[in-house]
């Protein structure tokens, strides 16, 4: 064997070695960590109509609960490298389609946070669903995703319209409003909250005296409001399923046509602290819809407001404080598995009974991935009320985690 | 009865709302042959405007009525000076392409500064609830608003058939060539018409603070159907971009509250008018073919 040839097979030899070794590419040897660390996407609408709910705040959420968990685990975190990676989705499926794999594939992303907006969040579990990454949807609220399109990479956090429905619904109508008018936007969105309203409503000994569909999006809804006091019976509620832009111009309109004066109450099927702040409690005194979390309900949701309000100059949304709770239990299952293997990971959430500042009698069903914990009926102040900026709301009741959600679809087969 | 008189009071109150802007686009058309897109644009403006001087300057309501007007116009006159002049010897298809990216800027603008959830403007507190007419009761502030638009009509009515300006204005409108071959300097005129016209639209806005959604986006979707009110009241023809403003209104709010079991077609029935009308009379209900050169 001349020279050249011994070089060549010690070569060989050496990189054989190296390969026996376990020591890849990647580099150090014990790691049961993909690239050696966690990475958490937050994929969400920075720029439009659903900034303000959840954006770059809920960012900041996420990067509280990464720092939560290094300064509890301190020296034994599985890793101290966790990092976070944000992308706009512009609430278009088809853009959350492609960041969701460039964030999975190329960015190196363990798990998917966040993602307003159904028809995106649908898209973004296809996507967790096909590479098998964990997927945490907040802010999307179609029950198809613990339905028909439920997968094993994909949960659900937060809110969906069956408990909007529920809560909402049901309560208003066993306080005594039997009458309900519903008004909702003629869109998928809309057509799904009116269902679910109305089902909820009958389902309470209530009636449906009347039920509009309303150009979408609309700035007029005066149609509607001369008509409600009119309607026979005379409705007790007017039910609205709209949001955002055309929630306010309802509001707006609701107040200076008095329907409260009356005798036809107000009650929202969606709205976040962000629409009260924007609307001013003054628009909304008196109105009923179904929260997901309150930031001033007691002494731990207030600490870590007053820490968000100090981060971000504005209270938490319920979608905040859920994609801090996400991130926090995906660290902690993590942490446990011993490893960001998802199905490791999976498996260490299924079934688990889970208290933080979000999750009251949380758990994580096996059945759907449904993440079921107390939800609220909460009624807007009087301004009289309000004593300090962002505290809007009084809780009428709490919707026990069991009583909130609905049981398991039999269309969920994960 | 009381039910059909508050429909049509409502009717006529979003009507004012198209035909105080549908007004300034016609008379803008008229003058400088340019199909502003960016109408709906300013009339958020206007309504942001009003906003900004509440929260930035304590300015309420009453002053903003008189000074949102009045800035946009004079932006407007900047903008035509700046902006749509240079293009107005080349195709038309510049000019509109100009308004419509000014439209994706201003937006753009107001989304930087405020965001998209919408700012919280309320109703001034003299209008603060509602008027009783005997028969049914109205929000204090409709009744308002369409007096205002309706003395806002007549007013630039009578200044457009009673002065010198409106003459001018007038006669541009119908027949360009004839006007500058009688030794008219038509061209003076263009930039404070455009103005304007731009401050119509920052009116509307100002009065819709107080009742709609103040957005970026609230102009981009109303534009479209102020386009489809001047089409059928006559391109360029004052009285019917107003008349058709009103009328549009009505349709719509009959529509929506007596076929309520279609909403489509309460939300279609204006493009459905429109086409309609141009089958009919191609240059719209009060339109004149144009005059040859």
């Amino acid at each position: 064997m001349n020279k050249r040839g011994t070089v060549a097979a010690a070569s060989a030899l050496a990189l054989l070695l190296s390969g026996c070794g376990g020591g890849g590419p990647q580099g150090s040897s014990d790691s049961k960590l993909s690239g050696d660390r966690i990475v958490l996407g937050v994929l969400n609408d920075q720029s439009g109509v659903y900034l303000a709910l959840s954006g770059t705040n809920s960012v900041k959420a996420v990067q509280m609960a990464i720092a939560d968990f290094k300064a509890k685990h301190g020296d034994d975190a599985i890793t101290q490298d966790i990092t976070v990676e944000t992308a706009d989705h512009q609430n278009k499926p088809d853009v959350a389609n492609t960041k969701a794999a460039e964030m999975y594939d190329r960015m190196g992303v363990d798990a998917i946070l966040d993602v307003p907006t159904s028809s995106a969040a649908l898209k973004v579990a296809d996507v967790a669903k096909e590479k098998k990454k964990l997927y945490f949807n907040i802010s999307g609220a179609t029950t198809d995703l613990t339905g028909k399109a439920c997968n094993k990479y994909t949960f659900h956090y937060a809110y969906d319209t069956y408990m909007l429905a529920n809560g909402t619904g049901k309560a208003v109508t066993e306080q005594g409003a039997k009458n309900w008018y519903i008004v909702y936007p003629n869109y998928a969105f809309g057509q799904d909250m009116e269902k679910s309203f109305s089902a909820a409503v009958t389902g309470a000994g209530g009636k449906i005296v009347g039920r509009d569909a309303t150009p979408f999006p609309n700035d007029n809804f005066s149609t509607f409001l001369l008509k409600a006091p009119t309607l026979n019976p005379k409705p007790d509620v007017l039910g609205t399923m709209q949001a955002g832009g055309d929630l306010v111009n309802l509001v707006k309109q609701y107040n200076e046509f008095k329907l409260r004066e009356k005798g036809v109450g107000l009650s929202v099927g969606l709205m976040f602290l962000t629409d009260i702040h924007s609307l001013t409690p003054a628009a909304l005194a008196g109105t009923t819809y179904t929260d997901a979390w309150y930031w001033n309900f007691d002494a731990e949701n207030r600490s870590f407001a007053d820490r968000f309000l100090k981060e971000t100059g504005s209270r938490p949304t319920f979608a905040h404080a859920a994609n801090y709770s996400a991130a926090l239990q995906y660290l902690e299952a993590v942490q446990a598995a011993g490893t960001d293997d998802a199905d490791a990971v999976v498996k260490q959430l299924e079934g688990k009974s889970i208290n933080d500042v979000f999750l009251r009698n949380g758990k994580i069903r096996a059945e759907d991935h449904r993440v079921i914990h107390d939800a609220y009926l909460a009624q807007v102040k009087a301004p009289a009320e309000v004593t300090e900026d962002w505290d809007y709301v009084k809780i009428l009741k709490t919707i026990p985690a069991a009583e909130a959600f609905r049981t398991p679809s039999a269309d969920c087969k994960l | 009865m009381s039910a059909f008189l508050q429909h049509t009071f409502d009717g006529l109150v979003s009507g004012a709302f198209l035909a105080l802007l549908a007004l300034g686009l016609s008379v803008i058309f008229g003058m400088l042959r340019v199909v502003n897109f960016a109408h709906g644009a300013f009339y958020m403006l206007g309504a942001v405007g009003a906003y900004l001087l509440l929260t930035e300057f304590g300015v309420p309501f009453w002053w903003a009525l008189l000074i949102v007007p009045l800035a946009l116009g004079v932006l407007g006159m900047g903008v035509e000076r700046a902006l749509v002049h240079p293009l107005a010897r080349l195709d038309p298809l510049y000019n509109f392409l100009l308004t419509f990216g000014l439209t994706l800027v201003l937006q753009d603008l107001v989304k930087m500064r405020y965001g998209t959830q919408s700012s919280p403007y309320g109703t001034p507190a003299l209008l603060v609830g509602t008027v009783d007419f005997g028969l049914f009761d109205f929000p204090a502030y409709r009744v308002f608003v369409l007096v205002f638009a309706v003395v806002a009509c007549v007013a630039v009515w009578w200044l457009l058939g009673h002065t010198r300006i409106g003459m001018v204005v007038r006669a541009a409108t119908e027949r360009p060539e004839l006007t500058r071959a009688l030794g008219i300097d038509v061209g003076r005129w263009v930039t404070p018409v455009f103005g304007f016209g731009i401050a119509l639209a920052g009116l509307a806005g100002v009065l819709a603070a107080p009742m709609r959604a103040v957005n970026p986006l609230m102009g981009a979707d109303l534009v479209i159907v102020v386009f489809a009110v001047v089409v059928i009241g006559g391109l360029g023809s004052i009285f019917g971009s107003v008349a058709a403003g009103f009328g549009i209104g009505l349709v719509q709010a009959w529509g929506e509250s007596y076929l309520d079991r279609w909403p489509i077609v309460a939300q279609t029935s204006v493009f459905v008018i429109m086409a309609i009308v141009l089958l009919w009379r191609p240059a719209g209900l009060f339109g004149r073919e144009e005059a040859p050169a």
